[in-house]
């Protein structure tokens, strides 16, 4: 059963862990579904919302790194205009 | 919705050829992990194939590694879904991710290995990282 795909013919990162930054002050973390004209569509998704007595953005992904993801949304879609970045969080906390 | 026990049981059956016991209820679970002593690798395996489907081959590559747990377990996420979340709790630092591999000597994880740190990479590599954690955290001192 070695590399048994259920879900074949999907774009690249589907099924992969990423980093999606935006314009505003919030960053998701979380599986990538698939991405459109309408914007990113995420599951299980952890939110860090930049301010100034809060986390870092760094130290949040590190946790998420270290500890996992703590998911605040089932599904999540990130409009497309608000979406600056997309990258593997492995890559993200390297 | 659990997928169809014949659809999934090639998956099982992977786990067990290399070795694996697997836990499919809560009572199988805390016998095997509650009061745990020695070392012991604990695989959640999960139906999806972007990950699972280089965890478990990572698996058998690092198990032939000269270190290695004295006792491997599975549970099956989103199958065996009460087992699943009691296994969870003996690690409940770390985020539940499937597939992901926890690592445990005397109860307490030392090792966690979470689902986006095996998406996308070789089985190889993945072995690489979990042989070299077996060397840090199971190799007998003398």
């Amino acid at each position: 059963m070695t590399g048994h795909v259920f879900h074949p013919g999907h774009q690249e990162l589907h099924g992969v862990t990423v980093v999606v930054e935006t314009r505003g002050s919030r960053t998701y973390v979380g599986r990538f579904h698939s991405q459109d004209e309408e914007g990113v569509h995420l599951h299980d998704v952890g939110v860090h919302e930049t301010s100034a007595e809060g986390t870092s953005k760094q130290e949040f992904l590190r946790r998420c790194d270290r500890f996992g993801i703590r998911a605040e949304l089932r599904d999540l879609l990130v409009p497309t205009s608000e979406v600056t970045s997309i990258s593997r969080l492995v890559d993200a906390v390297r | 919705m659990p997928y169809p026990p014949a659809l999934v049981a090639p998956m099982r059956e992977e786990m067990i050829s290399m070795g694996a016991r697997e836990l499919a209820t809560v009572a199988e679970v805390d016998a095997a992990l509650g009061d745990q002593k020695g070392t012991m690798l604990v695989f959640v395996n999960s139906v999806c194939g972007c990950a699972a489907g280089n965890a478990r081959p990572a698996l058998r590559f690092a198990l032939q590694h000269g270190v290695r747990p004295q006792q491997v377990v599975t549970v099956f996420a989103g199958q065996d879904v009460d087992a699943t979340a009691r296994a969870r709790q003996y690690f409940a630092d770390y985020q539940p991710s499937s597939p992901s591999i926890a690592l445990l000597r005397d109860g307490e994880v030392v090792h966690f290995v979470h689902r986006h740190q095996i998406e996308g990479r070789p089985p190889q590599d993945v072995a690489a990282d979990l042989a070299a954690a077996f060397d840090r955290h199971f190799a007998v001192t003398v």
